[in-house]
Formats: structure tokens, sequence, C-alpha cells
């Protein structure tokens, strides 16, 4: 993993971190206030702030994981080289396509 | 955390066997165990053992010591699967029972029985930068080097490594990616970064860097657990990773304010 790897990888657990916790508060208080999945989408809709907060997580999940899997299958598996690099690409643009994709359309439904 | 080898007992006893007590000892040798039996001694060590062996039963079997007195490095072993040096590992301290199991250490290549060849460990040491670069010209004067600076108290910490390996076979990281350097060459590193009269320290830290590199450091500390001089390689690669992030990040901002013309502005 090279420094600039590294520094992407803890960067983003930090964000990671926040929006963890965040999200799952977010959860809790939904569901203990007893939303319904109506009334959660007529708050999230349209709402700029709640695509930004999980337009960011996303990015951070999709920077974050792909690094962390890298390191975990070039100690378990042979792969290595350009191929694995472009695969943890692909991973890294799926999560976020699929994550951001998500985000979308809870903010248009 | 998963430690890769059974946690230290803590009833383990340093009190010697009963007089007459008898050790049985299992050698790693030819891809089996071969197994002698020695009479328990007073403050026998793991060592002692082996020699014995070697003396009385069998001298064809193989191993390597020099000092005996924890300074030389060259004695270590897996003692009952923990990577130990043998001339100040007390039998009494770490038998099973009555048991003792000797292997060559772990994550190095056999020469032959409890003989590992170390050249793949130096290779990596010198790989890490792990030799003093005093710079093209020689200094006009001494440095002067406080002690209670930053810098010197931090190669204090790491600087009585006797290069015995075995917080490499300690290293979990070293068995799963064999061209990480490991916890030893990364230690040595660490404490010539803080060298300030050291005039090589960007090729260093370039070469402690990418994925035979501190930053490949799980930080499982399997290495700070078991190094006999109870230093802390975890820490001082924890200090490359943080000196290697520093100077990534520096050459990122010099690039970005130079352009992509790669020249500075005058
Ligand atoms: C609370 C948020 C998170 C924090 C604080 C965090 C922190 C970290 C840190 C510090 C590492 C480096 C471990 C090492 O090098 O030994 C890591 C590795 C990793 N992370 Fe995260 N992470 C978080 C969330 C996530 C999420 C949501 C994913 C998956 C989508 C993920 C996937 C991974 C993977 C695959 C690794 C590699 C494992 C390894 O290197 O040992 N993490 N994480
Ligand atoms: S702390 Fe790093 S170097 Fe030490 S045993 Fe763990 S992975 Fe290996
Ligand atoms: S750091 Fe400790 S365990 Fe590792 S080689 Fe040096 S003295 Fe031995
Ligand atoms: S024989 Fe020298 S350290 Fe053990």
């Amino acid at each position: 993993m090279s420094p600039m790897l590294y520094l992407a990888q803890r960067g983003t657990a930090v964000i990671l971190a926040m929006a963890v916790a965040v999200h799952l508060g977010t959860i809790l208080y939904a569901v203990r206030g007893g939303l319904t999945a109506g009334e959660i989408l007529g708050r999230t809709q349209g709402n700029g702030a709640f695509l930004a907060f999980y337009g960011i997580f996303v990015v951070a999940a999709a920077i974050h994981a792909p690094i962390g899997l890298r390191s975990i299958l070039r100690e378990w598996t042979p792969w290595r080289g350009r191929s694995l690099d472009g695969a943890m690409l692909a991973v890294s643009a799926l999560l976020a396509v699929l994550g951001l994709r998500a985000a979308l359309a809870v903010y248009l439904a | 955390m998963n430690a890769p080898f059974p946690a230290p007992s803590p009833t383990e006893s340093t009190v010697d066997a009963a007089p007459g007590a008898m050790l049985t000892v299992r050698i790693r040798r030819d891809g089996g165990f071969q197994a002698f039996t020695v009479a328990r001694r007073p403050a026998q060590t793991v060592l002692d053992v082996v020699t014995e062996i070697q003396r009385e039963q069998d001298p064809t079997l193989a191993y390597r010591f020099a000092c005996r007195v924890g300074m030389c490095g060259s004695c270590a072993m897996m003692v009952n699967g923990r990577p130990r040096w043998t001339c100040r590992t007390r039998v009494a301290a770490v038998a099973e029972g009555d048991g003792l199991t000797l292997e060559p250490l772990r994550n190095l290549p056999v020469v032959k029985d409890l003989a590992v060849d170390m050249e793949p460990f130096f290779a990596k040491w010198t790989a890490a930068h792990g030799a003093f670069e005093p710079g093209a010209v020689p200094a006009d004067d001494f440095a002067v080097v406080a002690p209670e600076s930053p810098e010197r108290r931090a190669v204090d910490a790491g600087i009585e490594c006797i290069n015995c390996g075995v917080c490499y076979a300690a290293c979990d990281v070293v068995a799963w990616n064999p061209d990480y350097l490991g916890p030893a060459a990364l230690n040595r590193a660490w404490t010539l970064v803080n060298d300030v009269r050291d005039r090589g320290q960007d090729a260093r830290l370039a070469a402690v860097s990418g994925d035979a590199g501190c930053q490949s450091c799980h930080t499982h500390m399997s290495c700070t657990e078991h190094c006999p001089k109870a230093l802390a390689p975890t820490f001082a690669i924890a200090g490359l990773k943080r000196a290697t992030a520093r100077a990534a990040l520096k050459r990122f901002g010099a690039q970005a304010f130079r352009g992509p013309s790669g020249r500075r502005p005058s």
C-alpha cells in the first residue's frame, strides 16, 4: 500500500466512523419515533442535506473498502499486480454506482 | 485481537524441577519430530538442553548459538510454538509438564534441524536502508544531539535490537506476504529516520513504503509481544507510517504548487 492509499484509507475511516454513527443514530430515532416509511420518504424527498450526507458516505466507503480488500487479497491469495488494482477500481466504481443510485432514488422518491 | 500463538500462561513457573526429574524434548528434524530425554537441572536454559543433546546423544543435531548471554541474537528457535531466545529462556518457565517442543524459527528457510538461513532477514534489513547514510561529504563538525530530544529518545527506544529474528518469526504479515520487510528491519529504519546526522532520509522513506513496507503492518503486536529485548517494533512502524504519510503529503503539495509543468515558480 502506498502512503497515499494509506492516507486515503485512514482519512475515509474517520469519515465512515462519523457517518456510521449518524446513520445508526438516525435509524434509531426514526424507528423509536414511530415514523412510517412514507413519513421518512416525505422528509428525505428533495432534501439536499440528506443527499449530500449519503453521497459523502457512499464515496468514502467506495474509497475505503477496495483499499482494504486489496490488502486482504494480497495476503490470502497469490493475486498481484495491475489486474488486482484494476479489479479494485472496478469494485470501487460498483460501490459508488450502487450506493449513489440508492441515495438518489430515495432523494427523488 | 487474533493471537497467532498461545497467550503466555500467568502460572509460568521458574521453580526448578525436583532432582531426578526428566524432560522429554521433541525436536523437528527432516519433516518429522525426534524425541530425546534429558535430565532436568537447576537454572537450566533451553539452549543448555539442546547443547546437552548435541554433545551427549546426537552430534549430528544442528543448531546455532554464540554468546549464551543474550547479546548475539543467534540462538532463537520456536519453543512450544512461540519464538524465543533460547539462551535466556529457562526450561522451568516454558516446559509444558515435562515436555518441550523445539522447531526452527518460523518464516525463514531451514538449513538443517534448528538452524535457519537468516539471509532473507538481513537482506530486508539492507532493503529497508538499515545502514547509516553519511552523505556525499563528511560533516564539518560533531553533531550535537541532546539526550532528551524526542529524536534521540525515539532512537534509544529501538536501538538495542540484537537481530535475533524473534519478531520476524512472530509476525503473521511476514508469513502471508513474503515480501514484507518485517518488524526488525522497519524498527531499524525508524531509529535511522530519527538520526539527525543521516543524509539518506528521502530514499529510506521511499524504501519503507509500499506493499512490502510499513503500510502493510496490521498492528497485530506479535513482534512487540515477543521481542526478548522488550523493544516495540509496532510503535516504530507506526512512526514510519506517520513519517511516510507526511513526506507523501509534502510531495503532493509541492507537485500541486508547481503545477503539471513540474517547474517551481520563481
Ligand atoms: C466505522 C467506520 C470504519 C472505520 C473506523 C474503519 C477503519 C479501518 C481501518 C483503520 C482499517 C485498517 C486496518 C489495518 O490496516 O490493519 C480498515 C480496514 C478495512 N476496512 Fe474499514 N473502517 C470502517 C468502515 C468500513 C466499511 C463500512 C467497510 C466496507 C464497506 C470497511 C472495509 C474495510 C476493509 C475491507 C479493510 C481491510 C482490512 C484490513 O486491512 O485489515 N470498513 N478499516
Ligand atoms: S505489529 Fe506489524 S510488524 Fe509487528 S507482528 Fe504485527 S503486523 Fe507484524
Ligand atoms: S526487534 Fe527484538 S525480536 Fe526483533 S530482531 Fe530485534 S531484538 Fe530480536
Ligand atoms: S546465544 Fe547469543 S543471544 Fe542467545
